[in-house]
């Protein structure tokens, strides 16, 4: 397992003072962090802390208005989401992108069907795929070929996290997976993250608005208060206490001042 | 058991997926799935019990003549269905198709005895204009992005208007060029049924084992899904609305040449008549107006449904004033039990 602190040789992802405004409205002030190869790192912070801007920054939706962006120690410019896909930077968000009416496989190959010399659909071999696929990263769901709509919310959000997987993403960034999700379900996403870091090829951003829930599978964990990260910890060395405290002491002094 | 597994045992599995699913349950029970996965499954039992309805009050229900002229009834709403399901479960609708029915035979005639094309050319031609009016529709809703109930009824007036102008609201005579080609298109007895059989069956394919089929569920069932997902929804609006159109444009072609005239009001007077019976057999079928589910071939049987009920109403001599109520109420009903149907398939037996 990763997640050591400090720079790797090369991380798999990387940020370097990056800043953002809209108008009048500073989102991003001066946000530095890095992400190593087969790490999960959680990404918390209050409402309106810079998180959103962030995850839409690095999935090649916004463009920053100064920064780099170091992927695999490579500067990069994402100039749309297709082209952060293209280089295997891809992000889950949180309507997940899912096509009720289509079945499980062929949600899982949207846009990258197979197809047969005849030009219509491979299902077979798209279903037998996506069985293997999802075997593989332990997801459990009653068939390949139920409709999406029949599946919970847990395991809708794994369907969408393995079919990033699938498309040979490098750096998984998911956004809020957890939110509006029951215990049990959240434990199916935990466990699959878990199993994403046991295999080490992917490295993850989990961008939470409730810290707690992430302890369990992130190696560490980076504070996003006013557009900067103004705490970097490994989990280990780290507790939900000592979040909370930071949380609610900035909360207090923003209101005095 | 899976709802595809069913579909597949159904199908007998002759395109695809080879492997054949494992038969846990008996035939009966299998049936029994079958009509509530099947949207086909409830307007096929509609559709036998009506023709058994009818054939007893009145054997010539299933006469030869009397096929015929039920499936001319259902040909051409069907073949615009076809289309017209597609563009339905991409999420939008075409109210000009009625208006496209009636111009083309005219444009059709124009090209033949104003500029001497050949008839072929022609009908193809008018087609081709067909579909550029659905390009335009396309234009209108996807680029513009007017709702395409606004926008295709306005290119129904503009339509209409166009061919009562040119046509000086005249009836046309089948340019005797043409009539080498009529057997073809419409005046035999049975071709309308073979177009439409072809049609319907090359566009349930396109539905359910194309990329197309696939990407024009996706457009109308998480229309911000497919395009995060990379799908370019406008192009597959603009492919259906086209489609649409065209198959309008020859669905008129084909009854013109079967009543071996050109009428003004083929249409009906307001131009809507052929649009309506067309959405509302896609309904009775078991397509969701709201986009992202819908079958060509429960748009064929909802054709036949309402040319049965027109056609026996008439021939067991029921007055054909109170088939309004019958179609209303059935539309209401087949919705009902769409709604009711989807969520019960919804609900899973895993």
């Amino acid at each position: 397992m990763s997640g050591i602190t400090g720079p790797t040789p090369t991380p798999a992802l990387s940020v370097e003072h990056m800043a953002k405004g809209f108008g009048a409205v500073t989102a991003l002030r001066d946000v530095n962090l890095h992400l190593d190869k087969g790490e999960v790192l959680a990404l918390v912070g209050d409402n309106g802390a810079g998180k959103s801007t962030l995850l839409k920054i690095l999935c090649g939706f916004h463009r920053p208005d100064a920064g780099r962006i170091l992927l695999s120690g490579e500067e990069v410019t994402l100039k749309s989401v297709d082209h952060a896909r293209s280089l295997g930077i891809d992000a889950v968000y949180q309507d997940l992108a899912l096509v009720n009416e289509l079945t499980v496989y062929h949600n899982m190959f949207l846009n990258r069907e197979m197809i047969r010399p005849t030009r219509l659909l491979h299902n077979r071999a798209m279903r037998k795929i996506a069985q293997e696929h999802l075997d593989q990263m332990g997801v459990n769901i009653p068939s390949v070929d139920v409709e999406v709509a029949k599946l919970s919310g847990g395991q809708r959000q794994a369907i969408a996290v393995a079919r990033s997987v699938y498309s040979e993403a490098r750096v998984l960034l998911l956004d809020e997976p957890l939110a509006a999700m029951g215990a049990k379900e959240g434990a199916l996403i935990l466990d699959l993250v878990n199993d994403l870091k046991a295999r080490g090829e992917v490295s993850v951003i989990i961008i939470a608005h409730n810290y707690a829930q992430v302890f369990e599978v992130c190696d560490r964990i980076n504070l996003l208060q006013h557009g900067e990260i103004t705490f970097d910890k490994r989990t280990s060395e780290t507790s939900v206490a000592e979040l909370t405290d930071l949380v609610v002491e900035e909360y207090r002094r923003s209101r005095t001042q | 058991m899976s709802e595809r597994a069913v579909q597949d045992a159904i199908d007998g599995k002759t395109t695809t997926a080879g492997t054949p699913p494992v038969r846990r349950h008996g035939p009966l029970r299998l049936a029994f799935e079958a009509f509530v996965v099947r949207r086909e499954a409830t307007i096929f039992i509609v559709a036998v019990a009506l023709l058994l309805y009818f054939w007893s009050n009145n054997s010539d229900f299933l006469a030869r003549n009397n096929l015929v002229n039920l499936s001319q009834q259902t040909a051409p709403y069907a073949i615009i269905a076809a289309g017209m399901v597609l563009l339905l479960v991409s999420g939008e609708i075409d109210l000009s198709v009625g208006a496209v029915f009636a111009l083309s035979p005219f444009l059709m005639h124009y090209m033949i005895d104003y500029y001497g094309t050949y008839p072929i050319v022609a009908i193809i031609g008018s087609i081709l204009a067909g579909a550029v009016i659905g390009l335009v529709n396309g234009f209108v809703v996807v680029v513009l992005k007017v709702p395409s109930f606004v926008a295709t009824l306005g290119m129904l007036f503009l339509i209409l208007g166009i061919m009562l102008t040119t046509s000086h609201a005249y009836p046309a005579q089948i340019p005797e060029a043409a009539h080498g080609v009529r057997g073809w298109f419409g005046q035999s007895d049975w071709s309308e049924l073979i177009w439409c059989l072809i049609i319907v069956a090359y566009f349930h394919v396109v539905l359910t084992r194309s990329r197309w089929g696939l990407y024009t569920i996706a457009t109308g069932g998480n229309p911000l899904g497919a395009s995060e997902a990379g799908i370019r929804t406008g192009r597959i609006k603009f492919g259906n609305f086209m489609v649409t159109s065209a198959l309008g444009a020859f669905a008129g072609i084909l009854e013109a040449f079967r009543v071996d005239s050109i009428d003004p009001t083929s249409a009906g007077a307001d131009g809507a008549s052929p649009m309506f019976t067309a959405v509302s057999a896609a309904v009775i079928g078991g397509t969701a107006l709201a986009g992202g589910s819908g079958t060509v071939v429960g748009a064929l049987l909802g054709a036949l449904v309402l040319a049965e009920l027109r056609n026996g109403f008439n021939l067991i001599g029921i007055n054909a004033n109170p088939f309004n109520i019958i179609l209303g109420a059935a539309i209401i009903l087949s919705m009902v039990l769409n709604v009711y149907l989807t969520r019960l398939r919804r609900a899973g037996r895993r």
